[in-house]
């Protein structure tokens, strides 16, 4: 369980330090009157949608966390045979990297008021989205060729199971983004579009994040440091 | 008076936050079926919870039955009672407590009480509900599918909750694990818009110190479920690929029936450690919005401001971290390293700290305080007694030493009953009693009131006290028939059926509470505004019941923190959040 009580730790530094800007030490009793005259404990200046996304991610974070805990418990047992990677993932990763890269020019572009390069980053952004998962599909598919199934073994249905959960994730987040490239479509002004652009790129940015540790993982590169974390708990 | 109220006004910052586009229903169907209003939503969610709970209270009488008159009742056997203790238990925990505290509780109070029209993303906060009305839908058809429901325990601990001599191991677990994971969905929608609303949509002046305990409890609730609901998710979705897709990340290779199963290697400890570490935080995530809770009952019903505020608000941040790092305590008996049962008693009992500085300030603030013994009064004095004993109970369990011989007896079972039942039951119906005349504009019928919080409240004493004894004599749990045992006196049995009986009485007096709630609708008292003379702002709102948006043209802009009751100069003995200073009162005078 060293994964999710070091992302925890993660996610209570920053609610710690939050918490700290909040004037947790004020004495309301004492502090009659108007908020102008007591600094801080304000709401957020943030749009709700951004803070909300920020904490669903969090959310998906800890998620993720909990496979790879349990990922790297499972895999000290004796039946686990690491799987060999497809190569196809190298270029998932790489057209993955492409998605982010677009949706962040789109989110300049928004910054820039640039109609016509938004559309461009949107599209590009989604196209590459869908070839990563088609991309993941055939690894999948490769894997299974070449008689790795499911069930056969735990590294195999880890395997499965975690590339099936990120790319659900993207796959959620290719609606919000479809939405987003035919407001854009439409031609809706850019100013309005400006947040929702952020938000998908935000979200594309995190995935990525992700997917980087995920690939990691199962490619097996994180085999020692997870020794080394073993052998601390031990 | 004009003058100061506009000289107070100037230097305001202008509205942080800025007016929402709310949403208007235009059709009967999407004002009150699928409703985007966080007060309409929270009712579906309060009466879906108590619907279901009403199934749970029926589960928990046939398993007294059977407890008290075993061999009387032919048509319970062995694995309905596996099935009923299990369906239970999850009904209670989750589907009723968890929803109505942060569903019920958090979706009405929230918006209200931080000075909000709505919910920032009611869209969601809808899907919300009607998703965890789904899971509870799926529940319940667990009831009718062959095999019946899971018999697996609320815990689900594999492998047996996947073999075929549980009951419920065709389709019940199949569903149980589904519906599991829709409550999470469902719930994190839910939780964001909490999460949120309090983050980013309080009114002017609300500052975070200055907001009630409840939604302080709620919020820090809310945080810790968003976090620790995925650990379920995936121990439920990798349980459903072992079950379904014949995977073995829990199941160990196993012989069944004489024949050898295609699983191997998996681990059970593995989904201990998922299950934990989503099930200790769930403690809490009933517990804080209970905290808060009833520190705002006491608060109100005493006339006094809450003894350290400040304490309460750290205290409840430092149970909600803590609660993180104490999962493995439901673990002793599993098997571990000594030095990791080392690490986890001392961090269960480092808990008892922030949590009896919140016992000791909710007797200080009713210390010399003006008692008003109303019924969620009387709601809230229950709650201390009661979770002051189920914590005291959990000191012991907190040890390995202690735990280990207690672990499979009536103890535990006595012991979470009250500090996770019993206790926070008894702020649900505070609760209600408390808030009911907001929500209806009616009052709650009190002598009824009284009748069922004294049935209840020395009721649930018979039930859980005599079980702790039962407990310390080795009366083990999830037993369906004890039988003639050495160590069993008679006299153990003869307390049993007393239990029963006093279970069936308890369960009963839930009708007059059902009653109440229906006969009061029409025809309670009208309530007025504000009856209780409360200083929060959902008692201020221009209507009761509070018309959609809350707070008529303006919001309301707040002044001071939520507890000013009894102020020694003050004409009325309470000051609501939002009535702006008098500056001829002499300074100081708070202090």
């Amino acid at each position: 369980m060293s994964a999710i009580v070091l992302f925890m730790a993660g996610i209570a530094a920053i609610a710690g330090w939050w918490l700290s800007q909040q004037r947790l030490g004020a004495k309301p009793w004492l502090e009659e009157g108007a908020l102008g005259e007591f600094r801080g404990g304000s709401a957020s200046p943030l749009p709700a949608a951004k803070l909300g996304l920020g904490v669903f991610l969090a959310v998906v974070g800890s998620l993720f966390a909990l496979f790879i805990s349990a990922y790297l418990m499972r895999m000290e047992s004796i039946d686990w045979r690491a799987l060999p990677v497809p190569r196809v993932l190298w270029f998932n990763t790489a057209v993955l990297i492409v998605s982010s890269g677009a949706l962040q020019s789109a989110v300049i572009a928004a910054r820039r008021d640039d109609a016509d390069r938004v559309l461009l980053g949107l599209l590009a952004g989604a196209v590459a989205a869908v070839v990563f998962l088609i991309g993941q599909l055939l690894a999948w598919q490769q894997l299974n060729a070449a008689g790795y199934f499911l069930a056969a073994n735990p590294a195999n249905a880890f395997f499965y199971l975690i590339t099936a959960v990120h790319g659900l994730h993207l796959l959620g987040g290719l609606v919000v983004l479809g939405r987003t490239t035919v407001r854009a479509w439409r031609g809706v002004a850019t100013p309005r579009l400006r947040l929702s652009v952020e938000l998908c790129a935000m979200y594309w940015h995190f995935l990525l994040l992700v997917w980087l540790v995920l690939l990691v993982l199962l490619t097996g590169w994180a085999d020692d440091f997870a020794a080394i974390c073993r052998q601390l708990l031990s | 008076m004009v003058d100061v109220h506009s000289d107070v006004l100037i230097g305001m910052p202008p509205a942080e936050v800025g007016e929402v586009d709310l949403y208007h229903p235009r059709s009967w169907w999407t004002k009150y079926v699928f409703s985007q209003d966080a007060k309409i939503i929270a009712v579906q969610y309060s009466v879906t919870a108590m619907a279901i709970g009403m199934v749970a209270l029926v589960l928990s009488w046939l398993m007294r039955l059977q407890l008290g008159f075993p061999g009387v009742f032919s048509f319970i056997d062995a694995n309905q009672y596996l099935q009923f203790i299990t369906m239970h238990g999850m009904i209670m925990v989750i589907y009723l407590l968890t929803a109505l505290f942060l569903g019920g509780f958090g979706n009405y109070l929230i918006p209200l009480m931080v000075g909000a029209r709505d919910m920032v993303f009611p869209y969601a906060n809808m899907l919300s509900y009607w998703i965890y009305l789904l899971a509870v839908l799926v529940l319940v058809a667990t009831f009718f599918v062959p095999g019946g429901p899971t018999g697996a325990g609320w815990t689900l601990y594999p492998p047996q909750s996947v073999l075929s001599g549980t009951p419920g191991q065709e389709a019940g677990i199949v569903l149980m694990l589904l519906s599991l994971i829709l409550f999470i969905i469902g719930f994190t929608m839910g939780g964001l818009n909490y999460v949120v609303t309090v983050l980013q949509a309080r009114t002017r002046g609300m500052t975070l110190m200055r907001m009630p305990l409840t939604v302080w409890g709620i919020f820090t609730a809310t945080v810790m479920a968003l976090l620790a609901f995925p650990a379920l998710f995936v121990a439920a979705v990798m349980m459903l690929f072992d079950r379904l897709l014949g995977t073995s990340f829990f199941m160990p290779s196993l012989v069944e029936m004489g024949q050898q199963m295609k699983y191997g290697g998996g681990s059970p400890l593995l989904f201990q450690h998922l299950f934990w570490f989503f099930g200790h935080p769930e403690v809490y995530i009933v517990a804080l919005p209970a905290f808060g809770i009833v520190s705002d009952l006491i608060s109100t019903h005493a006339r006094k401001n809450i003894f350290g505020y400040r304490m309460m608000v750290w205290a409840i941040v430092g149970i909600g971290a803590l609660s993180f790092v104490v999962w493995a305590h439901h673990m002793y008996v599993s098997g571990m390293n000594p030095k990791f049962g080392f690490f986890f008693a001392t961090t269960t009992l480092i808990i008892a700290v922030p949590t009896a500085i919140k016992v000791y300030n909710w007797v200080l603030t009713l210390w010399r305080g003006d008692i008003h013994l109303t019924t969620p009064m009387l709601f809230a004095l229950a709650f201390i007694i009661t979770f002051v004993n189920g914590g005291l109970t959990g000191l012991f369990l907190g040890n390995v030493v202690v735990d280990v011989p207690l672990s499979d007896t009536m103890f535990v079972v006595a012991h979470f009953h009250m500090v996770m039942g019993v206790a926070p039951i008894m702020v649900v119906f505070g609760a209600i009693y408390h808030w009911y005349p907001k929500v209806t504009g009616r009052m709650l019928d009190e002598t009824l009131g009284r009748i069922h919080f004294w049935v209840t409240f020395l009721g649930a004493y018979a039930v859980f006290f005599p079980m702790h004894y039962l407990g310390l004599l080795g009366m083990p749990r999830r037993y369906h028939d004890i039988g003639e045992t050495a160590f069993i006196p008679a006299s153990a049995h003869d307390l049993n059926a007393f239990m029963s009986v006093a279970a069936l009485v308890v369960g009963a007096a839930q009708l007059v509470f059902v009653f109440n709630l229906i006969w009061s609708l029409s025809r309670g008292k009208e309530a007025g505004g504000n009856p209780w003379g409360a200083t929060t702002l959902e008692w201020q709102t221009p209507e009761t019941p509070p018309a959609h948006g809350n707070w008529g043209k303006e919001l309301p802009v707040v002044y001071r923190w939520a507890y000013d009751y009894s102020v020694p100069g003050a004409i009325r003995d309470f000051i609501p959040q939002n009535e702006p200073p008098n500056r001829f009162e002499p300074q100081g005078a708070h202090s």
